[in-house]
């Protein structure tokens, strides 16, 4: 499950990657920054992420996932940091039937 | 938009068993459009374009799963207007909580739902509308509403925040704020109370349903894509 949604993570950021034009973005992995800090997303770019991710979870694996957080703005424990807690924080949403 | 026809178009509209939602799903269907409807109970409308969910707009499990399978099934979703509303007469003194809640639940939560729900769809595609219901309670601070007026004060200011967020997706919000209309919203509502109502409108006579529908009518439109973040409040009220 976990490998699976990394991809689609990763393949979401790379796709939103092709309008932005971010080095940082080009190849995604666990350890790519998406918010918070110097790096990364704008808000904008992040809500179209997140959108984005939200229909493909659903058209790709059936979960009807929420992602919004409320944590979602902190840069420290927001879920969306990286590629990886992102994918993490899928999964456990998935796992929560949320 | 221009010739303001619906065919091909696909809208949500809560609280469609009766009242207003009732009479704006047929106004749109007559239009062309694909309704999508909701209500707590059944509905008795029957049209090969109309589509009904036994939903509680409060319950988000429900919501999302509403807005997203409407989506799927026609591939588009161009507007939703949040129809569905609950009202408490009564003195602030006499209200229990629980009433306050539900009314909060249903008006200002239901109606945040269902514009962040419907949102992630139109930001998708670039292009949609969002049309929320106020109403002149809250200019005219009318006593004995307090926690409807409030409700909807809630959803006057939700509206033109979501205008903002949502307007780089080009995603429009509006309200509308109709005066009374003859609907089981306003049936416990004593007759003397509504007239004194009607008395301080400029327009002085009940609202009805094809007024609300106007004010859609005009949010909906093309080109309407410049006006957003507004309330319009029917019968001259300011």
């Amino acid at each position: 499950m976990r490998e699976r949604m990394l991809e689609i993570v990763r393949s979401a950021v790379h796709d939103l990657n092709e309008e932005l034009n971010y080095p940082e973005l080009e190849s995604p992995n666990e350890a790519t920054t998406l918010h918070g800090g110097e790096e990364g997303l704008d808000s904008l770019s992040l809500v179209s992420l997140i959108v984005d991710l939200e229909g493909r979870v659903s058209d790709e694996v059936g979960h009807a996932v929420v992602l919004a957080d409320e944590k979602a703005m902190s840069e420290r424990n927001s879920p969306y940091r990286t590629v990886g807690s992102l994918t993490d924080f899928i999964v456990t949403r998935c796992g929560a039937g949320a | 938009m221009s010739d303001m026809s619906g065919k091909g178009r696909v809208m949500i509209i809560t609280g469609t068993r009766k009242g207003i939602g009732l009479d704006l799903s047929h106004h749109y269907l007559d239009r062309g459009w694909t309704v999508v409807g909701c209500s707590r109970g059944e509905s008795d409308l029957k049209h090969e374009r109309y589509r009904h969910w036994c939903v509680d707009v409060a319950d988000e499990p429900e919501v999302v799963k509403m807005v997203r399978d409407t989506a799927k099934e026609f591939g588009r979703l161009d507007a939703v207007v949040n129809n569905a509303g609950i009202a408490s007469m009564n003195h602030a003194v006499l209200t229990p909580l629980s009433t306050v809640r539900k009314v909060f639940e249903t008006n200002v939560f239901g109606t945040f739902m269902f514009c962040r729900e419907a949102a992630k769809v139109m930001m998708r595609a670039k292009k949609g509308r969002l049309v929320n219901c106020a109403t002149v309670a809250t200019p005219l601070k009318l006593e004995g509403e307090a926690a409807y007026a409030a409700s909807k004060a809630a959803i006057e200011s939700l509206t033109e925040v979501l205008a903002r967020e949502f307007a780089p997706f080009h995603v429009t919000v509006n309200a509308v704020g109709p005066t009374p209309i003859a609907t089981d919203l306003i049936r416990s509502v004593p007759p003397e109370k509504i007239e004194a109502l009607i008395g301080s409108q400029a327009v002085k006579r009940l609202g009805e349903s094809r007024d609300v529908a106007n004010v859609v009518d005009f949010f909906l439109r093309d080109e309407s894509d410049f006006v957003t973040g507004q309330t319009v409040y029917l019968g001259g009220i300011s």
